[in-house]
């Protein structure tokens, strides 16, 4: 029973709660092929109007980025604050900017 | 639906680790950040919440049995289709939680045939019988409002899938406490034989509901350490009591009468004081001596068993429609 080999893959579920949203993950469900999964996630996921499309991939083909990398990854940002507007001072007289 | 903390009198047993990454870890905890799959956590973390998060979704699935018991014999159309419902949201959040131990690292299978191994447990709530259709009223309102008091505090609980998993089922579950109240107002408001099926109802189901809150704070040794990892956030006897003096006006207001002659309000604390809780029961029911725990076992392994064939046949059927797309590629 716990051959893992025998278990349905697990696809991972993302929703747009509305039209104008975008996809948002909201967990998994396993099925045997695509199709099942989106039957799956529909029954799991949008039980109250939740949703109005749904995607599922597979969970296996999603590359993350390693946590142990956040610091390289993301760091860099932190000094770079003239990426903000309110980096610049503009005198108060100034309108429209 | 919850999960009784059912950790027992073993405490977590300590596992060797880099001191600095424990350091670390626990200071992200305590300052109330949220723990992902992938961050780092010690062993004896991630044990506790595979423990209690499939602990949790077992209690989820084997509580649809209870209440599928009266589907069919629900006493209108409309009891029935909010009873459908209502099951069906069980398994939506079995599903959701099992889906949130998975990041874990254990795979599915690995929780279910725990479970039906007997090695791991599920909320002793479920191996009582539902005699007659007040007891789906009691349990919408007594066991699903004792899940939401449990389930609440846990939407702030540190590891990130397990508590967007609980907001999930934290706006479904008000609808499962409203609907069963809803049921004992009828009955209370109904003929007397209506009436008395609602109170004993009640009579039956009040113990079992406070015990859903775990053992006394001083018999349960992993609190402090749940606690301070945000797994848990409230004891379970401040719970009981919050639960207690929550729902005894609700039993007031529709004429029925709480089980327990030990209960009196207390003016000085600003709650009510009650009696003791059968903790032999509990821990009988534990070890799975619970009225019905065989049958509801025996239920969860024939369901397994008679939809192996359908699995296979899926996962085949997939495999064989995969080949042939590649080969036609």
């Amino acid at each position: 029973m716990s051959d893992a080999s025998k278990e349905w893959p697990l696809w991972e579920v993302f929703v747009r709660g509305k039209g104008g949203l975008s996809h948002r993950h909201v967990g998994s469900v396993h099925a045997a092929d695509a199709k099942m999964a989106v039957e799956h996630a529909r029954d799991t996921y949008t039980r109250r109007m939740e949703g109005v499309s749904l995607w599922v991939l597979p969970s296996a083909q999603i590359t993350s980025s390693d946590p142990g990398d956040a610091a390289a990854l993301f760091e860099p940002a932190e000094d770079k604050v003239y990426r903000h507007p309110t980096f610049y001072k503009i005198p108060d007289g100034i309108t429209h900017i | 639906m919850y999960t009784t903390d059912m950790s027992g009198s073993k405490k977590a047993e300590a596992v060797a680790e880099d001191p600095a990454k424990v350091a670390a870890f626990e200071a992200r905890v305590a300052n109330d950040e949220f723990i992902e799959p992938k961050d780092w956590m010690p062993e004896a973390y991630r044990k506790t919440l595979v423990r209690q998060m499939s602990q949790h979704a077992h209690s989820e699935i084997v509580g649809m049995l209870p209440e599928g018991n009266w589907i069919t014999r629900a006493p209108n159309l409309r009891r029935k289709a909010i009873l459908l419902a209502k099951v069906q949201d069980e398994a939506g959040h079995g599903l959701y939680l099992y889906s949130a131990a998975e990041t874990l690292g254990t795979s599915r299978d690995e929780m279910t045939e725990a479970l039906l191994s007997g090695k791991a447990k599920y909320s002793t709530i479920f191996n009582y019988p539902t005699l007659t259709w007040a007891d789906i009223g009691a349990i919408g309102w007594l066991v699903d409002g004792a899940a939401i008091m449990n389930q609440v505090p846990l939407q702030r609980t540190s590891y990130g899938p397990y508590a967007r998993a609980m907001v999930r089922i934290c706006k479904e579950e008000s609808f499962h406490q409203r609907q069963g109240y809803e049921i004992m107002m009828h009955l209370a408001a109904g003929t007397d034989a209506q009436k008395r099926m609602a109170q004993d109802a009640l009579n039956r189901w009040w113990w079992p509901s406070l015990m859903m809150f775990g053992p006394p704070d001083d018999k349960s040794p992993n609190t402090e350490q749940s606690m301070r990892w945000r797994i848990k956030r409230d004891t379970n006897d401040d719970l009981r009591q919050k639960f207690v003096d929550i729902t005894v006006p609700q039993a007031e207001a529709i004429g029925l009468t709480v089980p327990d002659d030990k209960l009196k309000w207390n003016e000085e604390r600003g709650a009510y004081d009650f009696g003791d809780v059968d903790w032999e029961e509990f821990y009988a029911v534990v070890k799975g001596e619970g009225p019905v725990a065989k049958e509801r076992m025996q239920a969860r392994v024939k369901a397994w068993e008679d939809g192996a064939w359908v699995r296979d046949a899926a996962r085949v059927h997939a495999e064989k429609r995969a080949a042939a797309k590649l080969a036609a590629e």
